[in-house]
């Protein structure tokens, strides 16, 4: 059960690490110095849960693992992120789309897990909430300043909405350890977070005055990160990330 | 031998490293205090934000004050839950922000991501008739204000 749970749990810090490591890649390169302080900020609050996930794995697992251990030290194919946060980060509106994406999923997600049965998860799951709520204004309302904006930004939020749609359905497909989780209390069912989801992503595109792709139920999706199946992306982005440990190993402040 | 009242005097020393004018006292983030013995004391503490890289620099300056006042052995916990809140900031806490140049949280806590913020008076000239420039501002836990009529810009430190 021990295993089932730390992979659980790093599954939850892979998304908050990876994602929260794409937002940083805006510092210094913001549209607008607005812009860029509040994607680093955000970044900030992602890095931040990763590192108590990370924390609570390697209190579980000993063995001599620090927090560092996981994000530094696995290689892509032991990472468990969803492929949508590992996407490069594009042009500011597919950022955007993403950001909409699994902002407004982390905010169903979290009001969840707040009640999981491990109370670890839940605290963590509460303090994020209150912050992933700022995080959902922050990207749905840039989707409607893009959407409902000028000829030439409508086009770009336009095809980054679509262009991301056919990552959202990992969001809500649950991997064997999720659905062993669930069965423990410890996980919610993502399944049923998808209609809601939905109705809040369709709300802001119809404000924003932008179209969506149906999704029937069935249809294709694209996913693997839960299994370790990457993008091509992830292997540039550890590099990057883990560049600095890998070459000198347990380096320190 | 020292008690939970003795320390938490000590930590009113403790200052927060970005706006030094408050204290962990005033920012509500020491939870509860537990002395082990004579020597060893463990202070548990709740971080503001997830991502704040000021919290181990609390957590620093909460041993050292503690170490240098005649503890041997000093342990900072983090505790998670409940949550920290803008709620635990102590009144003299929201007037020495004030004082100092960043507006207080304005109001109690909520998780709806489509309120609007409550109106926020500008810290210097007191007017009402003030501006949301950016949610995010130096730190995650502020947010840039302008006023429109003294013309200042201000930060605003969030409700959470």
């Amino acid at each position: 059960m021990n295993t089932s749970l730390i992979q659980y749990i790093l599954h939850l810090a892979d998304n908050s690490f990876i994602y929260g490591h794409r937002l940083s890649e805006w510092c210094g390169h913001g549209p607008e110095l607005e812009v860029d302080m509040a994607l680093s900020n955000i970044a900030l609050d992602h890095i931040g849960a990763a590192r108590s996930y990370y924390q609570y794995a390697a209190s579980i697992e000993g063995n001599g693992k620090t927090e560092d251990s996981y994000p530094f030290h696995r290689d892509g194919r032991q990472f468990r992120n969803v492929l949508l946060v590992e996407l490069p980060k594009g042009n500011f509106a597919e950022s955007i789309a993403r950001s909409f994406f699994f902002d407004a999923f982390l905010f169903l997600f979290y009001k969840e897990l707040m009640k999981s049965a491990d109370t670890q998860l839940a605290a963590i799951a509460e303090k994020s909430l209150k912050e992933v709520t700022y995080h959902t204004r922050f990207s749905s309302e840039w989707v409607m300043r893009l959407g409902d904006g000028t000829e030439e930004s409508k086009l770009k939020m336009q095809q980054a909405i679509n262009k991301y749609w056919d990552y959202t359905g990992e969001l809500f497909s649950p991997s064997e350890i999720e659905i062993e989780m669930n069965e423990l209390n410890i996980a919610p069912d993502i399944t049923t977070l998808r209609t809601e989801w939905e109705k809040l992503i369709t709300q802001t595109l119809e404000e924003a005055t932008l179209s969506y792709p149906l999704r029937a139920d069935g249809a294709w999706f694209q996913s693997g990160g839960k299994k370790g199946i990457h993008t091509e992306h992830l292997g540039f982005l550890l590099a990057e990330a883990q560049y600095l440990q890998k070459s000198y190993p347990g380096a320190e402040w | 031998m020292k008690t939970k009242e003795d320390i938490l005097n000590l930590l009113e020393n403790v200052q927060d490293p970005e706006v030094p004018v408050l204290t962990v006292i005033d920012l509500g983030i020491v939870r509860d205090i537990k002395i082990h013995s004579d020597n060893e004391v463990e202070v548990l503490i709740t971080p503001t934000y997830s991502g704040c890289p000021a919290m181990s620099m609390i957590a620093m300056n909460i041993k050292g004050e503690l170490l240098s006042h005649g503890f041997k052995k000093v342990i900072v916990t983090e505790v998670l839950s409940p949550a920290w809140t803008t709620d635990w900031m102590s009144e003299s806490g929201k007037q020495k922000l004030n004082e100092y140049g960043i507006a207080p949280p304005q109001y109690s806590t909520s998780n709806n991501p489509r309120e609007m913020d409550a109106v926020v008076p500008c810290p210097r000239c007191h007017s009402k008739d003030t501006l949301l420039i950016s949610q995010y501002g130096s730190t995650a836990c502020k947010a840039l204000y302008k006023c429109k009529s003294c013309l200042e810009p201000f930060d605003y430190f969030k409700c959470h």
